[in-house]
């Protein structure tokens, strides 16, 4: 029975031109067209939608959650946070 | 990761991420039960939203008007994404959506009890959306909190689909419930039916077994059975009664001190020789939903063939 299985394609959803594309799950489907019509099935047969994309899950590389030090701040990096500085903003209308 | 961890160690760090209300995503350390647990009860999810397709399904043709035809077909789609969406959660821990199935054909999976009882009309349709769904929403709003992150993330956008069924099927009862003689007879006797195998529904008492208690500590359910049951009679007694539709519970009470409704339990015997087969449409169920596997066949054989064009 193995025609039931097929890839997993992970789908994101765009609601509106402009939004960003947002991951909102998985289909199985033997291909990127048809795995684009499962898509439009399951994820847009009711909320706005204009635009999907479909990547096949074995083509998604990721971080693992185990790994901390991966995302670690050795360093203080407030630096980069616009919250870090008192410029009077509206004085220097920026 | 450190090698040095030892299972107590993990053990510990799990159940304080748990704790701390932190969702597990399928690569995470987790243990061997929590896994097994998940799986079976996602699964049995899963299964349960496939085969809650059929008793409803069977009226699309019948649906009075194009309206709600159109509304049951709605209804009935939204059952089978649910069904994929759940195979896709379970999925990520290990099992294959294909070996679900194949349990499920086998007749070796478990599913909602209530998708066992027969709807012999047209009012039974509305009952099921209503009565059936709100029960299934009021478990399904505790499984959004549960700790395993796809499933929790699944049951957000099930819940919100929910709403839709239940929403069609109280309007289906309500225009019942304001017609003619006939209809108000009908979808009452659809209210008599389907009392008992609702409040089956969320499982029976909890005995408190070591085994309830592991579920709720590592967050798996948030609620007790009981609770979930007794939240699903109090939102639902009160509906049924402003219809002017009667609940077939002689003591249904409500209890001024502990502000809930007290009712009778639902015969556990019965829950038990249903869910092992002895229902009175388990085997139609599994025979129908073995030939649909079947009619769809060729459609799943173009699909490999396409497959294989496309790598070639």
């Amino acid at each position: 029975m193995s025609d039931t299985q097929f890839d997993t394609y992970e789908v994101f959803h765009q609601k509106k031109k402009g939004d960003p594309h947002i991951h909102v799950g998985a289909v199985h489907a033997p291909d990127p067209q048809t795995a684009l019509q499962y898509a439009r099935d399951q994820f847009a047969r009711r909320l706005a939608c204009v635009s999907l994309w479909v990547v096949n899950s074995r083509d998604i590389t990721a971080t693992d959650y185990q790994d901390e030090r991966f995302f670690s701040m050795v360093l203080d990096k407030s630096y980069r946070d616009p919250k870090d500085f008192d410029a009077p903003l509206k004085e220097t209308n920026v | 990761m450190n090698s040095q961890v030892t299972a107590e160690d993990q053990l510990a760090r799990f159940e304080e991420r748990v704790a701390r209300g932190e969702k597990v995503e399928p690569g995470d350390w987790m243990p061997d039960e929590y896994r097994k647990s998940l799986i079976r009860m996602i699964g049995q999810h899963a299964h349960s939203e496939i085969v809650g397709q059929l008793p409803e399904g069977k009226w699309i043709p019948y649906a009075p008007g194009f309206r709600r035809k159109l509304t049951l077909i709605a209804k009935v789609q939204d059952e089978a994404g649910h069904g994929q969406l759940l195979y896709r959660a379970a999925e990520t821990l290990g099992k294959s959506r294909e070996e679900m199935l194949e349990e499920l054909l086998a007749g070796k999976a478990k599913y909602a009890n209530v998708f066992n009882y027969p709807t012999p009309s047209w009012a039974d349709v509305g009952v099921i959306g209503w009565l059936v769904d709100m029960a299934a929403v009021v478990n399904q709003t505790m499984l959004q909190q549960t700790s395993f992150g796809p499933y929790a993330r699944a049951m957000k956008r099930i819940c919100y689909e929910e709403s839709f069924h239940i929403k069609q099927g109280y309007d289906l009862v309500a225009t019942l419930a304001k017609g003619t003689p006939e209809q108000k007879a009908m979808v009452q006797g659809a209210i008599d039916r389907w009392w008992y195998p609702t409040l089956m529904m969320s499982g029976p008492p909890d005995n408190l077994s070591a085994h309830t208690l592991q579920s709720l500590k590592w967050r798996i359910k948030t609620k007790t059975n009981e609770q979930v049951r007794q939240e699903y009679v109090d939102l639902i007694v009160p509906q049924i009664r402003a219809l002017g539709l009667t609940i077939p519970d002689r003591d249904l009470k409500y209890d001024e001190k502990s502000e809930h409704w007290s009712y009778t339990q639902p015969d556990w015997e019965e829950l038990k020789r249903v869910v092992n087969g002895d229902g009175p449409m388990n085997k139609e169920r599994l025979a129908v939903r073995r030939k649909a596997h079947e009619d769809g066949r060729w459609v799943r054989e173009a699909l490999a063939a396409k497959r294989k064009e496309v790598a070639a």
